[in-house]
């Protein structure tokens, strides 16, 4: 193990030196929580999701990570994850598909909870017949709870959003959980160059004392109100607290806006902002599409390209403003429910303008190819059929 | 300052929407919030004073981070919470100790709960009141219910990052801050030519005198058994 120092969040993730490393998204991950001083991981670490908790047992056994526990299935390594940061631990586990469906009810109560942590969650889909494939409809069951959501489209965005991840669900006026969802096999499996902060240098330990709620005292809400539920008795003044204490999490995921401005550079990130035509992804797809960017900008086409980095909060603003202009817009996804088009169309004026994909699923992958004819479609060019480039 | 008020005295309605869904964020370091707009904390400290002169039945309710005496800062702040109340002509002190729902119901003259803390604005006809030692998500929902069913002026003096649902909100407050709180509000009450010599706030008539001498294992109801050692247990070291 190397010998760490605590330097500043704002150093360590906007400012310090980096090295370039040729490295898998699980290692990618990895490494962030090597640099996170994370008190516990947990989790249920099956084959074969990925290796990120293996790769973090690892560093649990080289000095990184203080403690590592294994827990007998998703629901109880998610529900341990809660008790851990509410005892004021920093914690990390890491989940996909199916797992993160039988962990979700505890993870859906993270929010409410204020549990500040970071989950990993690698796509793989989640519906029979069973696949190990990338697909990431699992994210949709992630977006009504009141989690910080980042989608990362490749191994430098693992680690960036993952690092980056513990300080801003620590803040004060955050205080939420941060999920880090990337595409199984594609980001995970495979190799991407990461530019690293040096290994020596950590981010400060967790105070859980500078935070909006106290640390675990069974004798306050949540706690209590989970043990009898009073809040939930049948009075007037009951329903009002559970009302506003919905509120009070979407009001804290709202305030991660500008940590999130701070650490990630914006909820998206924008190529070509006059263009025509717009390919808004998010993930793996971002991948593909900035390379459709590419090609349509080497044949003369005005196309842009948004990539979304964090689904919750959503870019709303940054959304209507980006596309207020765009004659079209396409939407490539690797999922059947087409959830970002949904939540496109949702937030800008015209919605028509919106193409329904390219969508690929079950583990297919999104040639690039698909993404162009939809460009052709729109601006009204007839193509041969061809193999580009 | 906008002319219509973002965030203002209530009653707001039904359910109404969070501040922060209106826009408003809290304030930067060094700043403050008024109504939800970002102001330099002198105007906002004005306003505050001059509402909890004039308004009727000023309260001060500090939280577990002032009443508990966690650490030295935290007597400091409830030295400075003292001294505060002291200049404010009738001002009451009603402690919010904990986050507990207490049921069938608080009573509302001892202390005020976040789980239904309209109840003692209510019956104590509150106008006006600051929030002081209370943690963020707490007094967060506590200053949403006030907004939506009452007419209460909210000032919360944070010690983290500010509150948007009050109408006057200043953060990063510790002890010396609330001392200058308090000459703010001495300044402006020779300004409104309000006569007053500072003194204590009134006892709370509805809190028994502690003595310190009747407290009882069974005051821990269902957490009594923590208390008692086991049968032939020996306890050497505690925390």
């Amino acid at each position: 193990m190397v010998e760490q120092k605590v330097v500043d969040p704002d150093y360590l993730i906007l400012e310090a030196p980096r090295e370039r490393k040729f490295i898998t998204g699980s290692q990618a991950f990895a490494e962030a929580i090597k640099r996170a001083n994370v008190d516990i991981a947990i989790a249920y670490p099956i084959t074969p999701q990925s290796e990120t908790m293996h790769l973090v047992g690892d560093l649990w056994a080289q000095g990184y990570v203080k403690d590592y526990y294994r827990a007998e299935e998703e629901y109880g390594a998610m529900s341990a994850i809660a008790g851990a940061v509410r005892g004021g631990a920093r914690a990390f586990s890491a989940t996909s598909g199916p797992g993160l469906l039988r962990g979700l009810e505890a993870i859906v109560s993270w929010p409410g909870h204020r549990i500040p942590a970071v989950l990993g969650v690698m796509t793989r889909v989640v519906n029979a017949p069973l696949s190990i494939q990338p697909d990431n409809v699992e994210i949709a069951y992630l977006l009504h709870s009141g989690l910080i959501v980042f989608h990362a489209e490749n191994q430098q965005d693992v680690f960036d959003f993952t690092l980056a991840g513990f300080p801003i669900s620590e803040k004060v006026d955050v205080y939420l959980p941060v999920v880090v969802a990337t595409e199984g096999f594609f980001v995970t499996h495979a190799k991407g160059y990461v530019e690293l902060p040096p290994e020596d240098m950590k981010l400060p330990p967790r105070d859980p004392y500078k935070a909006p709620v106290p640390p675990t005292d069974c004798e306050i809400p949540p706690a209590r109100i989970q043990r009898d539920a009073p809040v939930q008795k049948s009075n007037f003044m009951s329903y009002l607290i559970h009302a506003v204490w919905q509120q009070e999490v979407w009001s804290a995921n709202e305030r991660a806006r500008k940590w999130i401005n701070h650490y990630l550079g914006g909820l998206i990130e924008v190529v070509n902002p006059k263009a025509e035509v717009f390919i808004v992804a998010s993930g793996c797809a971002a991948a593909q599409g900035r390379e459709a960017q590419r090609y349509a900008e080497m044949e003369g086409l005005n196309v842009g390209l948004v990539k979304v980095r964090s689904i919750r909060p959503f870019p709303t603003q940054e959304l209507r403003e980006v596309l207020k202009d765009a004659k079209a817009i396409i939407v490539p996804e690797h999922n059947i429910v087409g959830w970002l088009c949904k939540e496109v169309k949702a937030v800008i004026p015209n919605g028509d303008r919106v193409v329904e994909g390219p969508r690929v699923y079950g583990g297919m992958t999104l040639p690039v190819e698909l993404i162009m004819d939809e460009i052709y479609k729109v601006l009204g060019i007839k193509k041969e059929k061809k193999t580009l480039v | 300052m906008a002319e219509e008020k973002v965030i203002k005295p209530g009653p707001a309605g039904y359910i109404p929407q969070p501040a922060s869904f209106l826009g408003v964020d809290t304030p930067p370091p060094g700043k403050a919030l008024l109504y939800g707009e970002v102001v330099d904390e002198e105007i906002a400290m004005r306003e505050a004073a001059k509402a909890m002169l004039t308004r009727r039945n000023p309260t001060i309710f500090p939280g577990p981070l002032v009443l508990w005496g966690y650490n030295t800062s935290a007597i400091e702040k409830a030295k400075a919470v003292l001294e505060l109340a002291m200049e404010i002509p009738n001002c009451r002190i009603i402690p919010m100790p904990d986050y507990r729902p207490k049921y069938p119901k608080i009573n509302p003259e001892a202390e005020i709960n976040p789980n239904h803390p309209n109840l003692t604005i209510l019956h104590n006809k509150i106008e006006a009141c600051i929030f002081v030692g209370v943690h963020c998500h707490y007094a967060n929902l506590s200053l949403r219910m006030i907004r939506a069913g009452t007419n209460c002026f909210t000032i919360a003096l944070c010690a983290e990052m500010g509150h948007e649902d009050a109408m006057v909100s200043l953060r990063d407050v510790h002890a010396d801050d609330i001392r200058r709180f308090r000459d703010v509000v001495v300044e402006m009450r020779k300004e409104l030519g309000i006569e007053w010599e500072p003194k204590m706030p009134p006892e709370n008539p509805s809190l028994p005198k502690e003595e310190w001498t009747n407290v009882s294992p069974l005051d821990f109801g269902e957490y009594a058994y923590l208390l008692l050692p086991r049968k032939g247990e020996i306890v050497e070291e505690s925390e």
